[in-house]
């Protein structure tokens, strides 16, 4: 293959290191509105008064909204398709607020110094109500996050606002608590990951402006602009013809932009004034009033005989989505349904959960979506169990994960086609010098040398669901445009996709031009999320590209006169094989723009049955300082088997990226509430995201199954590299310290105050 | 207030807010690689040059650049691009936001040590956040230019 495969440079690199102004706030007019909001200090009231004619009074404030300004009807900011499983749970602007951090009321000034003038100047009388912060006292608890009637859940997800639910399910094979009975061993924990940011390092931010036909333009750092489109209609009860949503390029998104977090406003201030508006969160409010990971406390009983083989595993998981339900009902299905089917053989599973609204920031979609805590506990209960086994865990995981051809029961029942996980394993197994490494090793200095493990998995797409689309044309320079709505947020979709309709075409990387995504102008594509860029709109570019060539044979045998089967097309050159003559693929571009009724556009979309998981094995080795607790990473060794590999530099680097998010996570990142429910870790000092310092020397490596359904035997990459961090390093340090600790992120004081616990 | 400076090779004299950021003043003259990222003084994306020397320009007031030199990556094109293809060349730039940051404070760090280890490039950098690249790429780029540099700039 001569694109597929190759590491080329990402068509907009040397644009973003430069420092060109591609992004959102660079393309803002210069004239136009700031847009903040007033948020709520308390975490549960009811706005029993609001007074804005004073802040109105300050020179240069254009419009002050509150409650009483906006539309009545729910609707949710969750970027998923319609009709969304997350309900339909918000207003612009609510008198009752449930988070510290709700919005109260959306200022729009001339500049920033008065609209944080106006700002001060609002007079609100709040009725503040008790909140209900944990989320064990949520389910039938006294307080109601979404008392109101106008709530409403559009999928059945077992959602009930009157008892706090935002969903609830269960499902299984086998007889789980026989099985579980007959059992030599079981392990039994809960293993709670909190509410992780993403911590993209460009913040939210929109910009709105009408257009000359009296429509409402969003240009915003989004994953979703089709979505977007719909989010903004429902939220101002406008029509879906009257917006255009699209994106420049975004810096960093990792799901964060799959929630629609600060569309609305700004949309809002323009279609009332009729003026362009901008709203740039600051890092505080993508710290407080965002979308991150969902806190997940996920309990696993899991059961093996004397030998190791694993023979049940039952996963109960509490998900708080905090007050709204954006990807409350979907991220928990991921802890179970992504984390019991890397141990297939297992006899009988059973997965159970209730996803629950408490009075803190909503959650999201955070790279990894549910499946990154249901592997942390169900990858650490491996290591647990391993370890009472008195078995190697490299020997406990050879002996029960899942291989190729197997079926998948706990993974909607499909076939694991491929799969190379086993490959992986062995790989980093080798890579790491695990045998000599394993388990500890106590240096002269007193600091202890350990190593830990973990397997990963995750999807490829939502099956069934996601919509990938690309419109591919020629033009009569004999180059290309391919137009897309999947959003390059730095992960290099937009090259990706160009190399697999460059080797379809065979043609030159450099001849495709790629352009999205607006939907306006783009085809239909439900976005960058839920690792489906690489295998469903890869599907669809492969689908259009073959789609087209067969259109240009058809306008070259035109032109020279003769049948389609006659023509010999090269990439470059179609060719007669009765008369040797030739035409150029310029010539044919340009002879379709000449009385030809042939055209040379063709748009494909893609949807897929299924979502073959990508797998992954990792390994870290760490140094561990009993003294202070504190924990350096020396090597993080992985390999990850993400099918036919379209771009190895850009995959390494997700891979490598996504390492660092997951230890960033487990040993780093802290969520703290205080009991009045404000978030303190508001900022990149209390927020303590890895630097350079603090990740070690990473090695990734593939190990590359083919998988039959995707583009070039490819699957996904995005998500499943977070999730072998947080699992490997808690048993890294277990296996230094004799302790499991079962709550992210394990710090270094705690670890220290663990060993002088377990001392005395 | 009114200040006077020269923000990448050009003469500015201006009335300025006295609250006034240089990292607002040099966006509003259209230096857009620039970027916030925090508010707390320790993310790395509006490093700009003041007299030569690094500088984080959210945490310096404009009025404090008067009577000096700014630089921003937009002065610093030939380099940036130089520099910046090593980084595109593993494919680390990513989302690319970080990037104009990390690249002013490499272009720092190689004017005052042209060749640095690898710790004195991680502790020299450190400052510099990224969410997307995990650094490792970064580092490899890194690699890949100060090689290229020892052969005198022959790829």
């Amino acid at each position: 293959m001569k694109a597929v495969g190759v590491p080329f440079v990402k068509k907009d690199a040397m644009a973003l290191v430069t420092g060109k102004p591609v992004y959102t706030n660079d393309l803002a007019p210069k004239e136009c509105l700031i847009v903040k909001l007033l948020r709520s200090p308390h975490a549960n009231a009811m706005i029993r008064e609001i007074k804005t004619d004073v802040a109105m009074r300050v020179p240069g404030i254009e419009a002050i909204y509150t409650w009483k300004d906006v539309p009545q009807h729910r609707f949710t900011t969750a970027g998923q398709t319609w009709p969304e499983p997350s309900p339909y749970d918000r207003l612009i602007l609510d008198q009752h607020v449930r988070f510290v951090g709700d919005p109260v009321a959306i200022i729009a000034g001339e500049n920033e110094a008065c609209v944080e003038r106006a700002m001060k100047m609002i007079k609100v009388k709040y009725e503040v109500l008790p909140a209900v912060l944990d989320p064990e006292e949520a389910l039938d608890g006294p307080v109601l996050v979404h008392p109101e009637d106008s709530w409403k859940a559009l999928c059945p997800v077992g959602a009930d606002n009157k008892r706090n639910l935002c969903a609830q399910a269960e499902d299984g094979n086998g007889d789980v608590e026989k099985v579980l009975a007959e059992c030599d061993v079981v392990v039994e924990h809960t293993y709670h990951v909190r509410a992780a940011q993403q911590a993209m390092m460009e913040t939210f931010q929109t910009v709105c402006f009408m257009d000359m036909y009296g429509r409402l333009n969003v240009m915003s750092s989004t994953q979703i602009v089709y979505h977007v489109r719909r989010i903004v209609s429902n939220a101002l009860g406008i029509p879906k013809s009257k917006i255009r949503a699209f994106k420049p390029r975004i810096g960093g998104g990792f799901g964060a932009k799959q929630s629609a977090v600060c569309e609305v406003y700004p949309a809002f201030v323009t279609w009332k004034t009729g003026k362009p508006s901008k709203i740039v969160f600051t890092r505080e409010e993508s710290q407080i009033a965002s979308s991150p990971r969902h806190d997940m406390a996920v309990t696993v009983r899991m059961g093996a005989d004397k030998e190791g083989n694993i023979r049940a595993i039952d996963l109960y998981t509490l998900s708080n989505t905090g007050a709204y339900g954006e990807h409350g009902p979907t991220t928990v299905g991921l802890s179970g349904h992504k984390a019991i089917p890397l141990y297939g053989s297992a006899e009988a599973y059973r997965f159970r959960y209730d996803v629950v609204y408490t009075n803190r920031m909503s959650a999201g979609a955070y790279r990894g979506y549910g499946a990154t805590q249901g592997i942390f506990a169900v990858e650490t209960s491996v290591n647990e169990l391993a370890e009472k086994l008195g078995m190697d865990p490299m020997e406990i995981r050879m002996k029960n994960m899942v291989k190729e051809g197997q079926f998948m029961p706990a993974y909607y029942g499909e076939t694991a086609n491929s799969c190379a996980l086993d490959k992986c394993l062995a790989r980093v197994k080798e890579m790491s010098g695990w045998d000599e490494k394993y388990p500890r090793k106590v240096m002269p200095d007193g600091k202890i040398r350990s190593v830990g493990v973990a397997l990963a998995m995750q999807g490829s797409c939502i099956s069934n669901v996601d919509v990938g689309s690309a419109t591919i044309k020629l033009g009569e320079d004999g180059v290309y445009n391919m137009s897309i709505a999947a959003a390059d947020m730095g992960t290099g979709c937009d090259t990706i996709l160009a190399q697999m309709a460059a080797e379809c075409l065979d043609c030159d990387l450099d001849d495709i031009a790629v352009s999205g995504a607006d939907t306006d102008t783009s085809p239909y594509d439900s976005g960058s999320y839920a690792s489906s860029t690489t295998y469903v709109t890869g599907m669809a570019v492969t689908r259009a590209s073959e789609e087209l060539k067969k259109r240009i044979v058809r306008q070259a045998a035109k032109m020279l006169k003769c049948e389609v089967d006659e023509v010999d097309f090269d990439g470059h050159i179609a060719r007669s094989d009765k008369t040797g003559e030739e035409v150029t693929l310029a010539a044919i571009g340009a002879g379709a723009m000449c009385g030809s009724d042939i055209a040379l556009q063709v748009t494909e979309s893609h949807s897929s049955p299924v979502s073959p998981p990508p797998y992954m094995a990792g390994a870290v080795e760490i140094e561990l300082d009993p003294e202070t607790g504190h924990v350096e990473i020396l090597d993080y060794y992985a390999v990850v088997d993400c099918g036919t590999v379209i771009n190895p530099n850009l995959a390494r680097v997700q891979a490598e990226g996504g390492i660092v998010q997951g230890i960033g996570m487990t040993l780093y990142e802290n969520i703290q509430y205080t009991e009045k429910g404000q978030l303190l870790n508001n900022s990149f000092m209390q927020y303590k995201i890895p630097t350079r310092m603090d990740m070690g020397n990473l090695h990734v490596e593939f190990e590359s199954s083919y998988e039959p359904t995707g583009p070039f035997g490819a699957k996904s990459i995005g998500e499943i590299v977070i999730n072998t961090p947080a699992p490997a390093l808690t048993h890294a340090i277990a296996n230094a310290t004799g302790l499991w600790f079962r709550e992210l992120p394990i710090t270094s004081e705690q670890i220290a105050m663990g060993i002088m616990e377990n001392e005395n | 207030m009114q200040i006077s400076l020269t923000l990448n090779g050009k003469k500015i004299t201006e009335e300025i807010a006295d609250d006034l950021l240089l990292i607002d003043f040099v966006r509003n003259h259209g230096c857009y690689s620039v970027k916030r990222g925090c508010e707390t003084s320790n993310c790395g994306l509006c490093t700009v040059f003041l007299d030569e020397k690094p500088v984080l320009s959210c945490s310096v007031l404009a009025a404090r650049a008067d009577g000096h030199k700014v630089d921003t990556l937009e002065g610093l094109q030939e380099e940036a691009e130089e520099f910046g293809s090593f980084i595109a060349g593993q494919g680390a730039e990513q989302c690319g936001f970080c990037n104009p940051g990390m690249i002013m404070n490499a272009i720092a760090l190689f004017r005052e040590n042209p060749d640095p280890s690898d710790d004195e490039i991680r502790e020299y950098l450190a400052g510099n956040l990224c969410r997307c690249s995990g650094y490792e790429g970064q580092l490899r780029g890194i690699h890949d230019f100060l090689e290229y540099k020892r052969k005198g700039g022959a790829r």
